[in-house]
């Protein structure tokens, strides 16, 4: 029994915040919501200086070969600063391809970053709902994965449907994900350019994070020989991927709220010593500590422990988006009428609250899927 | 990073779980068939087991070897819980006294009383219970009343009152909190007593709570006579000595967590029974909420257990943890509640019980806003609210509230 970081992990972390403590970030995002989307930096440079596209990839195919936990820890200090690189699409991409001896010969730039890939989210089965599905454009309805057809003399199998929504689609040069054949869920892979494959970038609220609806016709995919515990581990592995960036979030948030809560004073005293506030700041803390204590279960599961991997990274995608939630709103209110002003911080780390809770799922879809994960063992 | 035992580990959790199988038909039942109804009974039958757990290493797993413990770290106490649990036989009775007074003892008490009272508390042949809160002093603990005044012959004579005590009834020994000096700053003249609860001027008596049972008791102290051995950790340091038992009480709360069977897969087993419920989203959506903060609590228990092997104290953060427990167990009750109606509120009904226990859970072992207090000046650095207390002596401090009100 050891839940403490080791040396490594510890070099990992601090060295992920030096290197993003070069860049603005914040002001970065605010001025791209402002229509200078050109402002935002490029980190992708960043992360391959840093070795961070090859983190689930083993080293016999050029990557570091570390765990979820490590990624999340890379995470965690992009979501501190609100920086945008496309990890997210493409940690849980690599974990898939990893997976499937075939793409063996994809790894190496996908380890060095030279390509990158996207995941198509695709959520797995619960005990309520025996279907696949994906992210749909608008309102509750899930539709269903896209779907294969037979395959062609090139071996490739032509793939129909669409995911919207998919974190760090636009650029990306592989699209990694889940596809029906005959009613069986098989990982696929297509080329970004492929013929009948269009990628919209989309953006909503918060500048930093790169979207695009994927629409695929009759686009030709290679089948991944991945096994199904595979692809749906990698939906579980973007739901523990956000949560460590969202919890990130948070020690900002509440960072930046406690510092102002020692130095503004009213009525003679500093208004962190008023227990209105030290309460919520507190609440706040409470959060963020059970969402870091449950990515030590998600992060140990994915390998350690396998069937539990599902409830430890939804628990820690509810736990986490809720902690932002309740952060942001923190924030906001302990600054006062400040902490609304668009000069601010704490709109940009809002921002990011409104959209992650409904990204990949969304964090009701999680709360969802704990609740049947332990129904399921009940019965 | 690694949740496994390790290979001594493992060994350890062998043996245990040995030991358990050779004995557990030995254990007292206490539910269900055959289940012993007496209350007298059920004490006897729990302290003679408690006994046995002692002779096979599998009480005070921390305590050191000299006072008849093993010796171990704080993992080998979980692996021993764990086993326990898992082997579904009561655990010790006096895990009040086993867990924080004796530790408290250890760490301050004279070598005469270690060797008088450590080895009757690990067996259970003589049970203690923390006497320590008062009507008028829970989260400002040290306001405590009940006087102590030491006689020309060096004894010294108690009077006061204690309340919130458990396990009262039944107990040998208390170890009490007393004001031995009203005339310095309220923390400085308090000192540390052991009071035995048969002593003339000791009445105890049970306090009813929301659901009719007496969980606790309230003691009165009318004149009682304690002699010049019975202060622990000397006159004067009662404060300090009281910090350590209440960091024992953290370690216990951290660790032991999940044994007050506040946990997500008893609350999920209760909703997955329904059929209709468990396919409703709202249902769903309020158990998740519920069992996502409860399962992190198990992985906050861990995080204490890493820190405890690394040699540090678990920090009052660890308060957080009962604050997620006693809020994700009061949600869980009244959803249960809601999908079974009004049977889930019947007298015999295991939900019934832990509905009315929760609300005093709150404020026990420290108040929700005194825990949130402490968490926010010791670990976020937020300022103190200001105090009227520092540096008055205590009498006059009283006088003072006399006046105000």
């Amino acid at each position: 029994m050891n839940l403490a970081l080791s040396d490594e992990q510890v070099f990992l972390r601090e060295a992920a915040r030096g290197a993003l403590s070069r860049f603005k970030t914040l002001e970065a995002a605010r001025e791209a919501l402002d229509g200078n989307a050109s402002a935002l930096p490029d980190l992708w440079p960043t992360a391959r200086e840093a070795g961070w596209p090859g983190l689930l990839i083993d080293e016999a195919h050029g990557g570091a070969g570390l765990d979820a936990f490590d990624a999340m820890l890379v995470l965690g200090e992009c979501g501190r600063v609100l920086a945008g690189i496309p990890l997210l699409g493409h940690l849980p991409a690599t974990a898939v391809l990893s997976d499937a001896p075939s793409a063996a010969e994809l790894m190496a730039d996908l380890a060095t970053g030279e390509r990158r890939a996207a995941y198509l989210p695709a959520q797995p089965p619960s005990e309520l709902d025996e279907r696949w599905s994906a992210d749909p454009a608008s309102g509750l309805k899930r539709p269903p994965l896209p779907t294969a057809g037979a395959p062609g003399e090139d071996g490739r199998v032509p793939v129909t449907g669409s995911f919207a929504f998919v974190p760090d689609a636009p650029g990306a040069d592989t699209l990694v994900g889940v596809a029906l054949s005959d009613g069986r869920p098989v990982g696929i892979a297509i080329l970004a350019d492929a013929p009948g494959v269009t990628i919209e970038p989309v953006s909503r609220y918060d500048a930093t994070r790169s979207l695009g609806h994927v629409a695929l016709t009759d686009a030709p995919a290679v089948v991944l020989d991945a096994p199904e515990a595979s692809l749906a581990a990698a939906w579980y592995l973007a739901q523990a991927l956000i949560a460590a960036e969202s919890l990130g979030s948070v020690e900002t948030a509440l960072d930046v709220s406690v510092a102002y809560a020692k130095e503004r004073f009213t009525f003679g005293r500093a208004i962190g010593s008023y227990q209105a506030i030290k309460h919520a700041l507190t609440e706040v803390l409470r959060q963020l500590e059970n969402g870091r204590s449950l990515l030590y279960h998600a992060g140990w599961a994915r390998t350690g422990a396998p069937n539990e991997f599902a409830l430890a990274a939804s628990a820690a995608r509810s736990v986490g988006g809720r902690a932002l939630d309740e952060a942001a709103r923190t924030m906001i209110s302990v600054h006062g009428g400040i902490g609304a002003t668009w000069e601010h911080d704490a709109p940009l780390y809002f921002r990011r609250a409104q959209l992650s809770r409904r990204l990949l799922g969304g964090t009701g879809q999680a709360t969802d899927r704990v609740a049947g994960e332990l129904i399921a063992q009940a019965a | 990073m690694d949740l496994d035992d390790t290979p001594e580990q493992a060994a350890y959790r062998a043996q245990v779980r040995s030991w358990l199988d050779e004995h557990k038909a030995e254990a007292p039942i206490l539910a269900g068939p055959g289940a012993i109804e007496d209350e007298d009974e059920i004490v006897a039958a729990r302290r003679a087991w408690q006994g046995k757990l002692a002779e096979g290493g599998l009480a005070g797993v921390t305590w050191p070897k000299e006072y008849g413990g093993q010796g171990l770290g704080p993992i080998e106490q979980v692996i021993c819980n764990q086993e326990i649990s898992r082997a579904k036989v009561p655990g010790i009775l006096d895990a009040i006294g086993v867990g924080m007074l004796g530790p408290t003892i250890i760490a301050h008490g004279s070598e005469e009383q270690k060797s008088r009272y450590l080895g009757a508390m690990l067996h259970g042949d003589e049970v203690w219970c923390q006497l320590f809160s008062e009507p008028a002093a829970g989260s400002d603990l040290a306001a405590v009343q009940t006087r102590a005044r030491q006689q020309d012959d060096g004894s010294w004579r108690l009077t006061g009152q204690k309340v919130w005590t458990t396990n009262a009834q039944f107990a040998s020994y208390g170890l009490l909190l007393a004001r031995t000096d009203a005339d310095v700053p309220k923390h400085k003249g308090l000192t540390m007593f052991v009071v035995p609860i048969d002593a003339e001027g000791v009445t105890v008596r049970g306090l009813r709570q929301i659901s009719g049972e007496a969980e606790f008791n309230e003691v009165f102290f009318d004149d009682v006579a304690l002699d010049e051995g019975a202060v622990v950790g000397g006159v004067g340091n009662g404060w300090g000595t009281g910090l350590t038992t209440l960091m024992f009480e953290r370690v216990t709360i951290g660790l032991g967590s999940e044994g007050m069977g506040y946990n997500s897969t008893r609350f999920a087993g209760a909703i997955a029974a329904d059929a209709h419920a468990r396919r409703d989203p709202e249902v769903r959506h309020r158990l998740g909420e519920i069992a996502s903060e409860l399962l992190a609590v198990r992985f906050t228990g861990y995080r204490t257990l890493t820190a405890l092997q690394k040699g540090q104290i678990p920090g009052p953060e660890a308060g957080l943890a009962k604050v997620t427990i006693v809020k994700g167990a009061i949600n869980a009750g009244d959803l249960i509640a809601d999908v079974l109606g009004p049977d889930a509120l019947s007298e015999d009904s295991e939900w019934a019980y832990m509905i009315s226990f929760l609300p005093g859970l709150k404020s026990a072992g420290g108040t929700e806003e005194i825990l949130k207090n402490t968490v926010g000046e010791r670990v976020l650095g937020l300022p103190p609210e200001p105090r009227l207390d520092k540096g008055i002596p205590f009498s006059e401090l009283r006088s003072k509230e006399g006046a105000a009100v």
